[in-house]
């Protein structure tokens, strides 16, 4: 099972419950995520997980387990199959057919959802939001930043995304259309950025290195390494 | 569920309607003509998956809309797009 994947059918906020971390460490410093009021839904998602768990549906280490191997995925899985993309054409060539099996090969099973790959070109540059909740490729860029999940962000993207792309302090020339997707159903996409000039004698690992998950997610470009 | 299948390529326009429950048809392109450039097969339908009702397999498009016929006062080039992904049963052929 992979309750995460199923995001979009529930409501946003329940994506932040759960972590209770800070209780106990008797730091000085603010507590301020666990001060607030829980909302209706992080409640309801709370007394949920304690039911599966004193039904005996799942353990409590089960529950967490799941959320530490959920925290552990990174933006490095995405660089990967970037970097791959960059120098592999046969390999770019299945990624865009089939992005599910092309993860695949590197061990990345998406189980639940559709991956699409969409690619930067000369004349198109693909930025992703989710205007209904924050459904987010998390198995190549890990758990989606906070204003990714913002009510700014979602809808501000959609309707002035090159002022929003300046604001990242990504500018994208006038001929150059800007695309934004919002993903509105099964499908989690990833964009794939352009390789930047002069990093021809870089190998996969040099190019991943490159690749950071905003430049996934669209709102930045990937900057060839100085001296390059 | 309906009866042909849309095409790539296809203008589409997206049905004008505002039911209540779990809708994943954004306000903003209802009404709104945009073009077919994706088929992507049944998928469940989510305004009964979301209340674990029976659910039936819808078609899913990637249907792209020019920015200019969402926004009028839109700030950037006439090229710019904006893509979402609809059930079949929000589209219908114009």
């Amino acid at each position: 099972m992979s309750p995460h994947d199923h995001d979009h059918h529930h409501h946003d906020n329940h994506h932040d419950h759960g972590h209770h971390h800070d209780h106990d460490h008797g730091h000085p410093h603010d507590h301020q995520p666990d001060d607030k009021v829980h909302s209706y839904y992080q409640i309801l998602g709370v007394a949920m997980k304690e039911l599966l768990i004193a039904k005996g549906v799942v353990s409590a280490d089960e529950v967490r387990r799941a959320v530490e191997m959920r925290d552990a995925i990174t933006p490095a899985n995405g660089a990967k199959v970037v970097a791959r993309a960059w120098t592999d054409p046969a390999y770019r060539e299945r990624l865009f057919k089939d992005a599910n099996a092309a993860v695949k090969e590197f061990g990345i099973d998406i189980p639940a959802t559709h991956l699409v790959a969409v690619e930067n070109t000369s004349d198109v540059h693909n930025v992703v939001v989710c205007t209904l909740c924050s459904c987010y490729p998390r198995d190549l860029l890990g758990l989606p930043p906070s204003w990714y999940k913002s009510r700014a962000y979602r809808s501000r993207v959609v309707h002035e995304p090159r002022i929003v792309l300046s604001e990242f302090g990504t500018f994208i020339p006038d001929d150059v259309e800007v695309r934004v997707h919002d993903s509105t159903a099964d499908m989690r996409y990833l964009v794939i950025p352009r390789r930047p000039e002069g990093t021809q004698g870089m190998n996969e690992e040099q190019l991943a290195s490159l690749v950071t998950r905003d430049t996934m997610i669209g709102v930045s470009v990937v900057q060839a390494p100085k001296g390059a | 569920m309906m009866g042909a299948h849309l095409h790539e390529g296809d203008t589409v326009l997206v049905r004008e309607d505002y039911p209540i429950g779990h809708i994943r048809t954004p306000v903003y392109v209802r009404g709104k003509k945009g073009v077919v450039v994706r088929r992507f097969g049944p998928f469940g339908n989510p305004e009964t998956l979301a209340y674990s009702l029976p659910s039936d397999k819808r078609e899913l498009y990637k249907v792209r809309f020019r920015q200019r016929d969402l926004w009028p006062l839109y700030r950037g080039s006439d090229a710019d797009t904006i893509e979402l992904d609809l059930y079949e049963h929000w589209l219908e052929k114009a």
